[in-house]
C-alpha cells in the first residue's frame, strides 16, 4: 500500500511507470514484526484449523471417494471413473434431476430478479414509508428456506388448498397442484421468486450509489423517465444485476428444503421435483453410495464453477463498470 | 414542461399518482404476505374450516390445533424447541467467537502468505457445502458424532462461515488505523487493542454476524436432517417434517400451528434486527 502511493507521487509525468520488480526488498523480520505473525496465527487458529480439517481435508477425501465404491461399512474399493461413467450414461435419474434443477434456476432466478429489480425502482427515490415497505417485502427472504413454508406451500397448492379454495370461488374445480408432474415444480419456482425481497434490499443499495447530479443533467439534457432509466439507472446498475445473478445462480443451483418437503423426500411426483442435491442427498444418505454421492458432488462443483465463468465471461458484454472506481 | 399557470393541476396529478403507487405497493404486500397471513388464521380455525374459508378472519377462533400440535410427536414441542435454541444458541457464540478472531488478524496484522489464506478464505465462501458433505459426515460417524449436536456447532466455532469473516475484515477496515496506534501507545498488546477498541467498535457487524447465524441456523434442514436421526435429538425443523410424515396429509391445523411457534423466532429476530440485517445485506452486496 505505502509503497504504491510513494511510487505514484514520484511519477508525475504521465509516463509509464516502472513495473515493481518482483522480489524486491522485503523488509527483514524484526521482533515485533515476528511477534505480530506470531499473534496473527494465534487468532487464525480456529480457522486454520476448520480450513485443513473440515474444509481442504474433506476435499481432497470426497475427490478420491469419487473414484471409488464406498458405503460407509465396507473399505473403499477404487473403481477410477466408473461413477462418473455410470452417472452420465446409465442413470436417468441423474439427467431427470439436472433438467428439473436447470429449469429451476433458468426460470425463477431471473423472474426473481426482475420482480426485485422492478420494485427497487418503485421503492426507490424518496418514496414515504419505503422501509416499510422494504420490510414487507424482505421478510419472505428469511422465511422462504424453512420447513414451515414448505409446508405451506405444500398446503397451498394441495388439492384443497388455498389456490383451490380461491379458484372455488369463481367457480373452478383445481387439481392438487404439488402431485401433478406438470406444475409441481412451478409451485417450487413460485416460492423462489417470493423470496425477491434479498436481491431487492441490495438493488436498492445500490440505488441509491447513483449520483442524482447524473440525473439533473439528463433532466436538463431533455431525457424523460423511460430515457433516463435507460441511459443512466440501467447502465449503472449492471455491476449489481451481475453479481445478484451469480450469487443467485449458485444458490438456486443448490437448493434442497423445498423440494424436500413438498414431494416429503422423493423428488417426486414422478421425479418432476427431483433437485440435484436432493438426489445427491438420496444416493449418498440413503442407499449410502457415497462414492457415486461424492461424484454428484464433484459434476456439481463443475457446473457451478461452469456457469460463474459464463457469466463472467458474458459479464464483458453488458456490465458496464462506471469511471468512478 | 410546467408553468406557473398549470401549477396546482400538476401538484395534484402528482398527488394522485403517488397514492396510486402507494396503493399499489400496499396490495402488492398484501398479495406477497396473503400467504402467510392465511397461516395464521388457518391454525386458528377449526379443521374442518380451514378450506372452505379462503378468507383470512376465522368465524370461530379456537386454540385447538395449538395444544394438539404440540403434543402430537413423541415428545412436546417445546422439546424440540428447546434442541433447536442450543444448537442456534452455541452456533452464534461460535460464529461471533471464531471468525472475530480470524478476521482481525486479516484485517489488521502482518504476517507471512497473508494475501494467499485471504485469497483462500474468499474461495471457501462460494464453495458449494455438498463437496465437503460426504466425507464430514464419515469424519463425524467415525469420531462416533452422529446424533449430538458436535457435527452442527463445531464447524461454527471453527469458523467454517467464512462469509462472516469476509463481513467483519470489511467492517473493520473502515475504521480508522489510528485507533490501533493510539492503543499500542497507551502500551496496549494486540490481544487488548482487538478486546478493547475493535470489538466494541465492530457492533453493527457483529449484530448482522449473530442475526444471520440465528437465522440461518434455525431454518437449517439439510444438516440437521443428516445428523440428528435419534426423535431425543430432534430440532423444530426435523420434527415438523415428522409431522408430515407421522400424521400424513390430515392434521393441518396442528401442523400449521407448529410451524408458526418455529417462525416465530425468526419473525421477532426480523424486527428486533432489522436495521442489521438491511445493512448487512446491502454493504456485502456492494462491497
Amino acid at each position: 500500500m505505502v509503497d504504491s502511493l510513494s511510487l505514484k507521487s514520484e511519477v508525475a509525468a504521465p509516463a509509464p511507470a516502472p513495473a515493481p520488480k518482483r522480489g524486491r526488498g522485503r523488509p527483514r523480520p524484526t521482533v515485533r514484526s515476528r511477534r505480530e505473525a506470531w499473534t496473527a496465527h494465534l487468532f487464525l487458529a480456529p480457522w486454520f484449523l476448520g480450513l485443513f480439517l473440515i474444509t481442504v481435508g474433506p476435499i481432497v477425501a470426497s475427490l478420491y471417494l469419487s473414484f471409488t465404491d464406498y458405503s460407509l461399512l465396507d473399505e473403499a474399493k477404487w473403481v477410477g471413473l466408473d461413477n462418473y461413467v455410470k452417472m452420465f450414461t446409465e442413470d436417468p435419474r441423474f439427467w431427470a434431476s439436472l433438467k428439473v434443477t436447470t429449469i429451476y434456476v433458468v426460470v425463477s432466478v431471473p423472474l426473481q430478479l426482475g420482480f426485485a429489480l422492478a420494485l427497487a425502482l418503485l421503492l426507490d427515490r424518496g418514496l414515504r414509508g419505503l422501509s416499510f415497505y422494504r420490510s414487507i417485502y424482505y421478510l419472505p427472504s428469511l422465511l422462504g428456506g424453512s420447513v414451515a413454508i414448505a409446508i405451506l406451500w405444500r398446503k397451498i397448492f394441495g388439492a384443497d388448498g388455498l389456490v383451490n379454495a380461491v379458484l372455488a370461488l369463481f367457480g373452478i374445480q383445481g387439481t392438487s397442484y404439488v402431485n401433478n408432474p406438470d406444475t409441481a415444480l412451478g409451485t417450487l419456482i413460485l416460492l423462489h421468486v417470493w423470496t425477491f425481497g434479498a436481491p431487492m434490499v441490495i438493488f436498492l443499495a445500490g440505488l441509491r450509489q447513483i449520483p442524482s447530479s447524473y440525473y439533473e443533467a439528463a433532466s436538463i439534457d431533455g431525457a424523460g423517465a423511460v430515457q433516463q432509466f435507460r441511459s443512466v439507472t440501467l447502465p449503472l446498475l449492471t455491476p449489481i444485476i451481475f453479481f445478484n445473478l451469480v450469487l443467485e445462480v449458485i444458490k438456486s443451483f443448490q437448493s434442497f428444503t423445498q423440494s424436500f418437503i413438498v414431494s416429503n423426500g422423493t423428488g417426486g411426483p414422478s421425479d418432476s421435483t427431483l433437485f440435484y442435491t436432493l438426489y445427491l442427498y438420496s444416493k449418498g444418505f440413503k442407499e449410502y453410495e457415497m462414492g457415486y454421492a461424492s461424484a454428484m458432488a464433484w459434476v456439481l462443483v463443475i457446473i457451478i464453477a461452469g456457469l460463474t465463468g459464463v457469466n463472467f465471461l458474458a459479464s464483458k458484454y453488458w456490465v458496464f463498470y462506471g469511471d468512478s472506481k | 414542461m410546467a408553468t406557473a399557470n398549470s401549477r396546482n393541476p400538476v401538484l395534484y396529478r402528482r398527488r394522485v399518482s403517488r397514492g396510486a403507487k402507494h396503493l399499489m405497493l400496499i396490495g402488492f404486500g398484501l398479495v406477497m404476505l396473503y400467504p402467510l397471513l392465511w397461516m395464521v388464521s388457518s391454525s386458528l380455525k377449526p379443521e374442518e374450516l380451514i378450506f372452505r374459508e379462503p378468507g383470512l378472519l376465522p368465524s370461530t377462533i379456537t386454540f385447538d390445533n395449538y395444544t394438539e400440535g404440540w403434543n402430537e410427536l413423541a415428545h412436546p414441542f417445546g422439546y424440540y424447541l428447546w434442541n433447536s435454541a442450543v444448537i442456534t444458541a452455541l452456533s452464534v457464540v461460535g460464529n461471533l467467537v471464531a471468525c472475530s478472531l480470524a478476521a482481525y488478524s486479516f484485517a489488521r496484522l502482518n504476517f507471512p502468505l497473508k494475501k494467499l489464506w485471504f485469497a483462500l478464505m474468499l474461495g471457501t465462501i462460494m464453495l458449494p457445502f455438498h463437496v465437503v458433505i460426504v466425507p464430514q459426515y464419515i469424519m463425524f460417524s467415525q469420531l462416533d458424532m452422529i446424533n449430538t449436536i458436535w457435527p452442527l456447532i463445531l464447524p461454527k466455532f471453527l469458523a467454517h462461515d467464512s462469509f462472516f469473516i469476509f463481513l467483519m475484515v470489511q467492517f473493520i477496515r473502515t475504521l480508522p488505523r489510528e485507533l490501533d496506534e493510539a492503543a499500542a501507545i497507551d502500551g496496549a498488546g494486540y490481544w487488548r487493542t482487538f478486546f478493547r477498541v475493535i470489538l466494541p467498535l465492530c457492533t453493527p457487524a457483529l449484530a448482522t454476524t449473530a442475526i444471520f447465524t440465528f437465522i440461518w441456523t434455525w431454518n437449517d434442514f439439510f444438516s440437521q436432517l443428516l445428523y440428528l436421526n435419534n426423535p431425543d435429538n430432534f430440532t423444530v425443523p426435523v420434527a415438523l417434517r415428522t409431522f408430515l410424515d407421522s400424521t400424513g396429509e390430515s392434521s393441518w391445523g396442528p401442523m400449521f400451528a407448529m410451524s408458526i411457534i418455529a417462525l416465530g423466532p425468526i419473525f421477532g429476530f426480523f424486527l428486533a434486527g432489522q436495521k442489521y440485517l438491511i445493512r448487512g445485506m446491502a454493504t456485502t452486496g456492494l462491497k
